[in-house]
């Protein structure tokens, strides 16, 4: 079965600010996605993991390789994949359902039926008794359901997610990443997720490819199964403490401190 | 140390290490026109100075009922009900023209100006903000003339356009124009680029992005701008009428200081105050009603 989003070498070089040198953003990055998955992109500040992203989702061309959705190569972005930003990045002029619904009406759908599959996603996020609500008068965790639901709108292959709950407090965060997991299940969208939270990325990858920084490239690749163990049990906290959880935690994290203590 | 004290003083807001100028100033801003007000009417009250110097508010508000012709529209009304057999009361105005003629004709010079600049400076700005080309070609004009007071480039305008109402309602354009043309190339840096990437992952097209998130972003600095750009017309106003106009605020008061008028001229320069202010609380009623996110997360 081939990949249905898969990178191929690619590299991203940006001109240094000063001096005349460059920064090696990402390094023959090589990656697939299969149908289903929830990979999870793990790392330090600086370690490419947004400008892979954005990579992925056709903000910046690779300077060199390529990115193929279904073996064509892409050429900017698009409804195929859907982007969620760490700042929610919602339009305030419009309220929660026009936001969620604002990527069908750019395609003509009418509004009767794109308000409807905008309600069905805001239901997914556990939103839609504030589809009327301006986006500002919405807690951060909220924001962020919203971002979302918008996103899910367009009905994506992949949902790209850049540090989703980066900006939220700690408790709000623990009940979004089982939200996230809900909605994935139930959406059997391909997730691509970006955290530096080592314990989050566990939870909730299927595969977690940990990344170093300088140049940026993947050190270490995990295939987990935490997400369906807590679909299991229905117990986060559980699963979080399980002592398998603990060691590969500590493990990863002794690879990352190892990688910053060799520069 | 004093001055600091008064002014930087929080306590009646209860939060003595707030931020500094915090609370309402309704109270006080009433307060200080009252004894504006009122010092006004007890010095000349007092002829402590000559009427011709500083005219009385009996005297300034008596101007104001003869010229805008008080006595001769409300026995107009009467006549009309039917209450008077005739209409004795002449409408004498000032200048051949009643005050409201001459509010009217300033409203006209100046809206007229300000709709031109609205239709024109609103898309160059918005242009200069997103085309580098466009950028390049209106930033040096616009940066060259926009400190020159308008009294300068009234001899050229008139040069140029004759001394007929084209050449005032230019001048007051201008002045409007630079306020309202880099609020709008200034708004339309106001989105984020995640916002503009949003909108291209959910298959925005260019001309999309442009109108469903650039343009709605840079509302609230438009509508800034248009605030600004509307007090800069005001302020042209007596410039632009100081050639050749029959009619008008600011003709009213330059005819008025010619005969030492003083009454007349504080009565003008009320009017248009009060005109310009009255205005803007319309402008702010409106940016309350269109743009209710603004300085909201």
């Amino acid at each position: 079965m081939s990949a249905v989003l898969s990178l191929k070498d690619v590299s991203m070089v940006f001109p240094a600010a000063t001096g005349g040198g460059s920064i090696t953003a990402l390094e023959r990055i090589n990656l697939d996605f299969e149908p289903e998955e929830f990979v999870v992109a793990l790392g330090a500040s600086g370690c490419g993991k947004t400008t892979l992203l954005n990579v992925m989702a056709g903000f910046l061309q690779p300077t060199s390789g390529a990115i193929l959705l279904h073996d064509s190569p892409i050429t900017g972005p698009g409804r195929d994949r859907g982007v969620v930003f760490q700042k929610h990045a919602l339009f305030p002029w419009l309220n929660v359902m026009e936001n969620t619904a604002f990527g069908l009406k750019l395609q003509g759908v009418g509004a009767k039926d794109r308000n409807a599959i905008a309600e069905e996603n805001l239901n997914l996020v556990g939103l839609s008794e504030f589809r009327n609500h301006p986006i500002y008068q919405l807690s951060g965790g909220m924001q962020q359901r919203v971002g979302l639901a918008r996103a899910l709108t367009t009905d994506p292959e992949i949902l790209l997610m850049d540090e989703p709950l980066g900006a939220l407090d700690a408790f709000t965060r623990e009940n979004m990443q089982e939200l996230v997991l809900q909605v994935w299940r139930r959406s059997k969208k391909i997730v691509f997720f970006i955290t530096h939270s080592v314990e989050e990325a566990l939870f909730m990858a299927t595969r977690l490819i940990v990344m170093s920084p300088r140049p940026g490239r993947i050190i270490h690749e995990y295939d987990l199964d935490f997400c369906q163990r807590y679909f299991e049990l229905g117990d986060a906290r559980k699963i979080k403490s399980d002592p398998d959880f603990i060691k590969i935690r500590e493990e990863i994290l002794s690879i990352i401190y190892g990688e910053e203590i060799e520069e | 140390m004093a001055l600091l004290k008064i002014f930087g003083n929080n306590q009646e807001t209860k939060d003595p290490y707030g931020a500094p100028g915090t609370g309402k100033s309704t109270l006080i801003s009433l307060v200080t026109i009252a004894v504006i007000l009122g010092a006004w009417w007890l010095v000349t009250e007092l002829e402590l100075i000559r009427a011709l110097f500083l005219p009385s508010p009996g005297l300034v508000f008596s101007k104001f009922l003869k010229i805008s012709c008080y006595d001769h529209y409300k026995e107009s009304f009467l006549v009309f009900l039917g209450l008077r057999a005739e209409v004795v009361a002449e409408c004498v105005g000032f200048s051949e023209n009643a005050l409201h003629q001459h509010i009217l004709w300033s409203l006209y010079r100046v809206f007229s100006a300000f709709f031109l600049a609205v239709v024109t400076a609103i898309p160059i700005g918005v242009a200069m903000g997103m085309n580098r080309i466009a950028r390049g070609v209106f930033d040096p004009p616009i940066e060259f003339y926009r400190p020159i007071p308008p009294l300068a480039y009234l001899p050229l305008t008139i040069i140029w356009f004759g001394i007929g109402d084209f050449a005032k309602i230019f001048l007051i354009y201008l002045a409007c124009f630079a306020p309202l043309a880099i609020s709008a190339r200034a708004g339309v840096k106001s989105c984020s680029i995640e916002q503009i990437h949003a909108a291209y992952s959910m298959g925005a097209s260019r001309n999309q992005v442009i109108w469903h998130v650039v343009l709605k972003a840079a509302l609230p600095e438009i509508l800034t701008g248009l605030r600004i750009s509307i007090a800069f017309g005001w302020t042209t106003l007596v410039a632009a009428e100081m050639v050749a106009a029959k009619a008008g605020i600011g003709v009213m008061v330059l005819n008025a200081a010619r005969f030492l008028a003083t009454d007349i001229v504080f009565l003008g320069i009320v009017v248009i105050g009060l005109t310009a202010f009255i205005f803007d609380g319309l402008m702010r009623q409106l940016e309350r009603l269109l743009v209710p996110w603004r300085g909201k997360g």
